[in-house]
């Protein structure tokens, strides 16, 4: 499914304002998305990963850059030009329009003929499941009705591209796990290629085949979700996904300690560096182990199948390991006890800061 | 129902010489509520003696005579009332067309072009009619509308119509603004999304989602023309009474209940419109 | 470095699509409504015709005119008595219509704005019916109560309280009437959409306070309000002052009020000059209260 590029962003620079007190919304992105990808745009509110989404679509002009859609130069191209849909974040069904006439809006407008208007709204809404509300108005379906619509009323007109502008935000938790699993099986079923925004990063985890993760306009790391996980290219994306430690350590002769000279694990580097461990990645083992780092067990936090400890170091710094949860007699590691913690094979991320 | 009634006999039992404790209102000012119904009783007081009396079968407009409908048919058989009337209608049809037309691309103009220099001071300039004393703008209409009588020669209902339209402007831009601030933009980006045009995205989304803005703006504008008395009375050539200047003149004279006739049906033509307005502005947001 | 951005160029376009769309009305209002007063401006400024109209040269004279009068005779100059008792009646006239409808239009926007949410759009309702009703009825119907043999002489007469009909019709008390009766909307509407956004648990937290009923009208509920209050009166005070249907129909030929002045000037007393600067006097205050208005809201949004 993957060959050629889909959509492609070249050094895009958007800048909201003029003269010095410009806010820079996207300072000089390039990202290459894949046909039939599931592609993610991922980071905290404000990091603008929208207005790289409203680039693409055409209803924002970058300040600088090209954008490309199958090879072929968009940038000055109006919305209406662009084979691209969006899915937005308030749905923006039109009120005064039925279910059935939405669908059918983008189709009218490129002037398909009835008949193929008609075929295709009604396999659109059968789709995602709502052939039978189809001549209701917008205000008279849920939330995650409308959404379907807004979804059917994209993919009608079969675009290059669909655009999803955090659709799922406004959806309670229940329906935003069925509206994720629902949203592959129709890109699945479409082999469209999705770009899709979120700040919810376990969304993100789960639905993509590559997330790029963006803060303060720029583009930190692209790459496949284990990637991005595993392989976090910097204290950012570390931390923004997932749970991390952060422990200051020195890293020399092919080794890296703790300050207070505990072996974590074997680096290439050298010099004062920062690692990232993720809770599981943490085991316990007796005190008495001696190719443990001893630690001293500060409290506990229990999340159902599994709890947090909370443990000191012996350079003084705390970090959290995520354990399997003890069944309800047993009694857990208490305030004070001293353990043994060993870092999983591979689990240490050298980060550059 | 069952279960109210055996609660019943409890209730006295539990309070027995309790007198009936009026609840703690944080909001009730004292005597506020008999002013306020007072006044709306002052407001409609008049108005319905003037609709009663329009029914009265004598000609006096203080003592009953009986019911009958002959004023209705006197002022329906009078020709200046019939003329008068038509031309009101004429009048306040055109003024408002031309007002809400005008109207609607200068609200377009205010409210989808981002903020512009000059926008406030386009939106006084429509809201003036609002501030200048009507008597002010009559007698300065006086003055021109003269000027061009007397080089043109003209004496038509051109003057009306312009002096209407342009009055009425404000009545039939504020609720069409007021429409359009309300409108989602997203939903016009969601149209050039689906391939529409400006055009296509204007005639399918904006203009069907405005309409009901549009026909408040029509209706007031047609109330306001066909209310209006002073700039009327001093803009109109000779013979061209309305149905208001009509009425200030029969003032003048002996009034009969032909007069109270005459305002029972603009009245219930006003308050046809409102009602309109109302539930057009209420429908769907 | 001004170079032109997309932002820029996008900004230019849809400014001067905002421009374009306004024309047409601009131009209406133009020549319809504001275009004039500027020709009115110009003509109190000229000499007065002899059979009405204006002739040259340029003059101060109806300016002077308006607050002074010439002895034929001898040239000396007084202050003109009748001008300035016409001008004393409009504007107190209008400064108590303006606290009547306060005084009965508080009440009243207070009553609507605490109804439960379904009856509240009926009572607001019943305040707008008046509102866009035909001024002409409404002086109309308040002439029918007034008269000598009207419903309220009629029942002071039943009721004994008085043996011969009051004469109201036709004095400064009749055009007061009707002036509170026709402008009792434009108080209660705008006090209303001041009243509607308050919110009412301040008033809980007087009576916690120890803040007795009034203290909390005057203390917290009035300046809360403000500007519905400035609004209301503005919205009554302007319209009063210009009014010219109600103290015609009211107030008889003798109880003029600016309005009518103006009129009979182009009129029967045939002195267009003097008619055109009574006007432009009239505009002039009515700008002034505006501006009042503009600068008291302008002080209402730093308060915030």
């Amino acid at each position: 499914m993957t060959q050629g590029p889909a959509v492609e962003a070249q050094s895009v620079v958007k800048h909201f304002g003029d003269g010095p007190d410009a806010v820079r919304a996207l300072d000089d992105v390039s990202v290459t998305v894949a046909r039939g990808e599931f592609f993610t745009l991922l980071g905290p509110s404000g990091c603008g990963k929208t207005t790289l989404l409203r680039c693409i679509a055409g209803f924002e002009t970058p300040t600088a850059g090209r954008i490309l859609l199958g090879g072929r130069d968009i940038t000055d191209d109006p919305p209406n030009r662009r084979r691209v849909n969006t899915v937005f974040q308030s749905y923006a069904l039109f009120p005064h329009l039925t279910v059935a006439q939405n669908v059918a809006f983008g189709l009218q407008m490129l002037g398909r003929p009835k008949a193929e208007v008609r075929a295709t709204t009604d396999r659109m809404l059968a789709l995602v499941r709502l052939d039978a509300l189809a001549d209701r108005r917008p205000d008279a379906l849920s939330g995650g009705q409308q959404q379907r619509v807004a979804l059917a009323r994209a993919l009608a007109p079969q675009p290059e591209v669909l655009l999803l502008d955090e659709p799922l935000s406004a959806l309670d938790l229940k329906l935003r796990k069925e509206m994720q699993s629902e949203l592959k099986r129709l890109q699945h079923e479409t082999g469209i290629t999705f770009v899709f925004v979120t700040h919810d990063q376990e969304e993100a985890l789960t639905m993509s085949d590559r997330i790029g993760v963006m803060s303060a306009g720029r583009l930190l790391q692209v790459a496949p979700p284990r990637d991005i996980y595993n392989r976090p290219v910097n204290r950012f994306v570390a931390d923004f996904i997932g749970e991390t430690n952060f422990l200051p350590a020195t890293a020399h002769a092919g080794q890296i300690r703790l300050r207070s000279g505990e072996v974590l694990g074997p680096t290439t580097v050298s010099g004062a560096i920062t690692v990232a461990i993720r809770p599981e990645q943490l085991r316990l083992s007796d005190p008495g182990d001696h190719e443990a780092i001893p630690a001293t067990v500060e409290g506990s936090t229990y999340l159902g199948t599994d709890s947090h400890l909370h443990l000191r170091l012996p350079d003084g710094s705390r970090v959290v390991a995520r354990i399997p949860s003890l069944p309800q007699a047993e009694p857990g590691p208490a305030p004070g006890m001293p353990v043994g913690l060993r870092v999983a094979p591979g689990a240490l991320q050298v980060l550059e800061d | 129902m069952t279960e109210i009634r055996v609660a019943a006999p409890a209730t006295p039992a539990r309070a027995p010489a309790a007198p009936r404790r009026r609840p703690f209102s944080a909001a009730s000012l004292p005597g506020f509520t008999a002013v306020a119904l007072l006044s709306f009783a002052a407001l409609y007081l008049p108005i319905l003696t003037l609709v009663v009396f329009s029914f009265n079968a004598s000609p006096s407009m203080s003592d009953w005579g009986g019911f009958s409908l002959h004023w209705y048919r006197d002022a329906w058989e009078n020709d200046a009332v019939q003329e008068a009337t038509v031309r009101s209608l004429v009048l306040a049809t055109l003024a408002a067309t031309i007002a809400t037309a005008v109207a609607t691309l200068a609200a377009l103009g205010t409210t989808r072009q981002g903020h512009f220099r000059g926008r406030t001071a386009i939106y006084a300039f429509i809201n003036q009619p609002l501030m200048v004393p009507e008597i002010v703008t009559a007698v300065a209409l006086l003055i021109v509308f003269g000027v061009v009588r007397a080089a043109t020669g003209y004496q038509g209902l051109g003057y009306l119509v312009l002096a209407h339209s342009a009055f009425c402007v404000p009545f039939a831009y504020l609720p069409i603004r007021a429409r359009l601030e309300g409108l989602d933009r997203r939903l016009e980006l969601a149209a050039a999304d689906l391939y529409a045009t400006p055009l296509q995205a204007f005639r399918r989304i904006t203009l069907p989602l405005l309409a009901p803005g549009i026909v408040a703006g029509f209706m007031l504008a047609f109330v306001i023309s066909l209310d209006d008395v002073v700039i009327t009375e001093f803009v109109k050539s000779a013979g061209q009474d309305t149905l208001a200047t009509y009425m200030l003149g029969q003032f003048r004279r002996t009034l009969t209940p032909e007069v109270n006739a005459i305002s029972t049906v603009l009245l219930a033509f006003t308050l046809v419109l409102l009602a309109g307005v109302f539930l057009v502005t209420r429908k769907r947001a | 470095m001004t170079m032109a951005t997309p932002e820029m160029t996008a900004r230019r376009r849809r400014a001067r699509a905002g421009w374009l769309l306004s024309t047409p009305a601009l131009v209406l209002l133009l020549c319809g409504a504001a275009g004039p007063l500027l020709v009115v401006l110009v003509f109190s400024f000229l000499t007065k015709g002899g059979y009405g109209g204006v002739e040259l040269p340029f003059t101060a004279e109806a300016w002077f005119r308006i607050f002074f009068q010439r002895d034929i005779f001898d040239g000396t100059v007084s202050a003109a008595d009748a001008h300035i008792q016409i001008f004393w009646r409009s504007v107190w006239l209008s400064l108590a219509t303006t606290l009547i409808t306060f005084v009965l239009g508080l009440p009243t926007a207070w009553f609507i704005a605490t109804r439960p949410a379904r009856t509240r759009t009926l009572w607001l309702f019943l305040i707008t019916i008046p509102f866009w009703t035909n001024l002409l009825i409404r002086t109309f119907a308040i002439m029918e109560v007034i008269r000598n043999e009207g419903l309220l002489n009629s029942a002071l007469l039943g009721l004994g309280l008085i043996d011969q009909p009051l004469q109201i019709l036709f004095t400064d008390t009749a055009t007061l009437i009707g002036m509170a009766y026709v402008y009792l909307p434009l108080m209660v509407l705008p006090l209303y959409a001041a009243i509607d956004r308050f919110d009412m648990r301040l008033l809980e937290a007087g009576h916690d306070l120890y803040a007795s009923r009034w203290a909390l009208l005057r203390r917290v509920i009035l300046p809360i309000i403000r500007p519905g209050l400035v609004a209301g009166c503005i919205l009554v005070f302007i319209p009063a002052l210009g009014a010219y249907v109600v103290p015609r129909v009211l107030g008889g030929g003798k109880n003029m009020m600016v309005g009518n002045f103006i009129e009979l000037q182009f009129g029967q007393a045939r002195n267009w000059p003097l008619g055109a600067a009574l006007s432009m006097m009239l505009l002039l205050v009515v700008m002034a209260a505006l501006l009042v208005y503009v600068r008291a809201m302008a002080q209402e949004g730093r308060d915030d």
